[in-house]
Formats: C-alpha cells, sequence, structure tokens
C-alpha cells in the first residue's frame, strides 16, 4: 500500500515539476501560447483541460486495456483516443457553457481546440506506449499530474506576460518574441528541476 | 471476417460516445432565442460600445430579450434595421442616420496655444492642465482620442483640429463620448442645414486673443435667418437644425467663415 502511495506521488511530482509537459516535453504549446493573456482566463483554461485529461486518460486506459488490446487493435490507438478525446472536449464545452458562459467566452476557440492540444493526446499514448504505468490509478495519476502540470507552466506565463504587458520591452521583441523568450527562460528553470 | 472485428470495435465506441453526446446535450441545453442570431449576424460587428452595450453580441441579446429597442444600434444602417424589425415582428422605425461634426475651427494657424507640451500626447491628458494647451477653452485639442476611439476609420486630425469623415461615419456617438472638451456633437446626415464649427461662449472681445476662428457672438447670422433658426446665446451662434432650410445665408454674412454645411449641404460643398 505504501508503495503505491509513493509511486502515485512520484508520478504527480515528475509531470508537475520534472517532466512537465510543457516545459520539458514541449507538448501543448498552442493553448500555452494561446490563452495566457490573463491569469483567470488561463486558470480556467487549465480547470478544462485537466478536467479533459484525467477523464480522457481513464477512458482511453479501460477502452486500451479491455476492448483494444485482447482483440490486437494496438494500432488503432490514435484514432480511438482521438474519437474519445473529442467526444469529451465536446461535453466539456456544452457543460461549461450551459454552467459557465463567462468563461466558455473568454476561453473561445481555444476551447474546441482542446481535441487537438497535444497534450492531451500525448498523454493518453504515453501511458499505453511506455508501459511506465500499468495500473489504471497510475494512468490516471500521469494523467491528472501531467494536466496540472499544464495548468501550472499557462498560470505562471499569464503571470509573466501580465507583468509584460506594462514593461519597457525593447520594439523588435514586443509580442510573441518576449513571449516565446520568457518561455524558453521558464523552460530553463523547470530544466534545473530534473536534475 | 477479422476485418470485421475493428469495425465493430470502432463503431461501438462511436455508438457509445454518441449516445452519451446526445444526452449531454439535452440535459446542457441552453436556451438560446433563435432570434439572437439572427440580429447578432444583421449588426454591424464592430464591437463600438455605442449602444452602451459590452458588444454586438450582448447588444442583439438585449434586442432578442426585449430589453433594448431594435434601433439600439446607432451605427446601423436603414436596410439593416428593416430586416430586425422584420426579425423582431415589430413595426418599421424611421431612423435619422446621424454623423458626428467637430464644433470648433480652431486650426493649428487660427488658434493661441497656452503652453506645448512634451509628454503624453492624449485628449485627456491635455485636458486636465489648465483646460488644454490651446488659449481656448472649449477648443478641440487635436490629439485624436476620438480617432483612436472611432471603430469605422470615419476620423482623422487635420490641421489641429478633428475631421469626420462624413461618409464612413455611422453616428455611434463614441467619440462624442470619448471627447473630454464635449466638442463634438450627433447631427442629421441626410438634411440640407449649416452648423456653427465652434463651442466657445467667451465674450467676443476676448476672443480677439484666443482664436482667430471663433464665434464672437456678433448676431449677425441671427440677423441674417429669415427662419428664426439662428440663436446667439452665451456669445454663442446655435442653429437649430429642423428650421434651418439650408439657405447659407447665415454663413455669407459671418465674418468668422465657422459656418459650414452640414449632411448633405456638406457633402455638395466638399466636392
Amino acid at each position: 500500500m505504501n508503495n503505491i502511495a509513493i509511486s502515485l506521488l512520484s508520478i504527480l511530482l515528475s509531470g508537475l515539476l520534472t517532466q512537465n509537459f510543457i516545459f520539458s516535453r514541449f507538448m501543448g504549446i498552442c493553448p500555452f501560447l494561446g490563452v495566457s493573456k490573463k491569469i483567470s482566463t488561463a486558470f480556467g483554461m487549465g480547470l478544462a483541460v485537466t478536467f479533459v485529461m484525467t477523464l480522457s486518460g481513464t477512458v482511453t486506459y479501460l477502452v486500451y486495456t479491455y476492448i483494444l488490446a485482447p482483440f490486437n487493435l494496438g494500432y488503432m490507438k490514435t484514432i480511438v483516443f482521438i474519437f474519445i478525446i473529442a467526444s469529451l472536449v465536446q461535453f466539456v464545452e456544452m457543460a461549461l457553457q450551459k454552467y459557465m458562459p463567462a468563461l466558455y467566452s473568454a476561453l473561445g476557440i481555444y476551447l474546441p481546440l482542446i481535441t487537438t492540444n497535444c497534450a492531451v493526446l500525448g498523454a493518453v499514448l504515453l501511458v499505453v506506449d511506455t508501459y511506465a504505468y500499468q495500473t489504471l490509478a497510475e494512468a490516471v495519476t500521469f494523467n491528472f499530474s501531467a494536466a496540472l502540470g499544464f495548468t501550472l507552466a499557462i498560470v505562471l506565463m499569464a503571470g509573466v506576460r501580465e507583468r509584460l504587458e506594462t514593461a519597457p520591452i525593447p520594439e523588435f521583441l514586443k509580442g510573441f518574441p518576449i513571449v516565446l523568450i520568457s518561455a524558453a527562460l521558464i523552460s530553463m528553470a523547470f530544466g534545473g528541476l530534473s536534475f | 471476417m477479422e476485418i470485421l472485428i475493428p469495425v465493430i470495435v470502432l463503431g461501438l465506441i462511436g455508438l457509445v460516445m454518441g449516445s452519451i453526446l446526445a444526452v449531454a446535450s439535452k440535459v446542457f441545453q441552453v436556451e438560446t432565442d433563435p432570434r439572437e442570431e439572427k440580429v447578432s449576424a444583421l449588426l454591424p460587428g464592430a464591437n463600438c460600445g455605442g449602444c452602451g452595450f459590452a458588444g454586438c453580441a450582448a447588444c442583439a441579446a438585449a434586442i432578442a430579450k426585449g430589453d433594448a429597442p431594435v434601433a439600439a444600434c446607432p451605427g446601423i444602417s436603414a436596410e439593416a434595421l428593416k430586416e430586425i424589425c422584420a426579425v423582431m415582428g415589430v413595426n418599421e422605425q424611421e431612423k435619422t442616420p446621424m454623423a458626428a461634426f467637430v464644433q470648433c475651427n480652431g486650426q493649428l494657424d487660427k488658434a493661441n496655444f497656452r503652453y506645448f507640451f512634451d509628454g503624453s500626447k492624449t485628449c485627456a491628458d491635455i485636458a486636465a492642465l489648465q483646460q488644454g494647451d490651446k488659449l481656448c477653452a472649449y477648443a478641440c485639442l487635436g490629439y485624436g482620442d476620438c480617432v483612436q476611439a472611432c471603430n469605422f476609420g470615419a476620423l482623422s486630425i487635420e490641421n489641429g483640429i478633428a475631421k469626420v469623415h462624413t461618409a464612413d461615419c455611422v453616428g455611434c456617438g463614441v467619440c462624442v463620448k470619448t471627447c473630454p472638451k464635449q466638442v463634438l456633437a450627433l447631427m442629421p446626415k441626410n438634411i440640407e442645414a449649416y452648423a456653427v464649427k465652434c463651442s466657445s461662449k467667451d465674450k467676443g472681445a476676448a476672443m480677439k486673443e484666443i482664436c482667430s476662428a471663433g464665434c464672437i457672438g456678433c448676431k449677425l447670422c441671427e440677423k441674417a435667418c429669415a427662419f428664426g433658426a439662428v440663436k446667439v446665446e452665451n456669445n454663442l451662434a446655435k442653429i437649430d437644425t429642423q428650421k434651418c432650410t439650408g439657405c447659407g445665408a447665415c454663413a455669407e454674412k459671418c465674418p468668422k467663415h465657422i459656418i459650414v454645411g452640414i449632411g448633405k449641404k456638406q457633402m455638395s460643398s466638399a466636392s
């Protein structure tokens, strides 16, 4: 029991810090740059992605283990996973429109784009490809930690960008150049965590 | 037969996901007024804020709900308004198209300056410093806050004052609200009339020092008008656009040449 808890904790921490999806795996860069202008919307995006990733991690693990693997249909995993993720995103979109219309309109086009967020697909594919996460609990924890890492990264970035708005930046660096440079600097800082 | 297994598996997953979504779409259904979308499509979509709502979508929602009049959008064209009336099922409303008008002619060579400011060049900031850098407290400052505010590119700064490009102006009134000196006003677009290009209430004698294009309240225009449309109040001539017939007698008499044609008169004189 204790061993399981420790392994889950290490998965959680590695997803959050050392193997952060954005800063060390470079997945999910599109919403990371697109929705990181304000902390509040960035946090909302993080929550939506967390929900989708945790749920898709659970569903895809079950589908892969109990349907695809027994029938030797491993080669179909990408299409099946995309299918599941797309449905879940649709589900989240409907729920948000109903219960949080403000967040729904703030996320705009980036909400349906969670479907093509490579962090979501990347995480579920990593689970079945690397064999590092054998149990359902491990798989779900890995997905959840990856999503938390995504949320952490995007909120950090939004905080930096809110300050960049008023900072005296050289003309040729204004806009995306300085954002990318900042992202690189944060990424290097995160790199220090994995040694 | 083996090829059927993936087909069946994929089909079943699709069926399950599809049914979940079908149920969810019923559970999470948001009641939207179908008219809202139609009205939204008919609005200009510039999100200028002239209607007082957060944007065109919010304005459309208010119109569909009945919280706002069908003509809530000040920048709407007559045809689009007709269609909105049809969508909402109300009688057509006549809408007078309006255009902004700059009530100042104090160009750089005409207005005298109190100071020259090297800092922030916005009307709002300059207006806060001794009522502006021009000696005239009523003058257009010409730093273009209205140009920034205009969503239709209908304003520019020429020779130190704002200039309205009437053809592009939809009369949303955002510039009128933005101007810290209240020098802009909305005037009907499709009438033949004249208006005074000055808002100074200073006395005629004082005006000599201030601006060579300022109304001195000499009442020549008032006397010239055969229709009682021109009135001088507080040392400033005002023309009632309802009564004005566009004869131009006042404009001819004005010693400062600051009575200009508006609406159709302006179009003809500009060309």
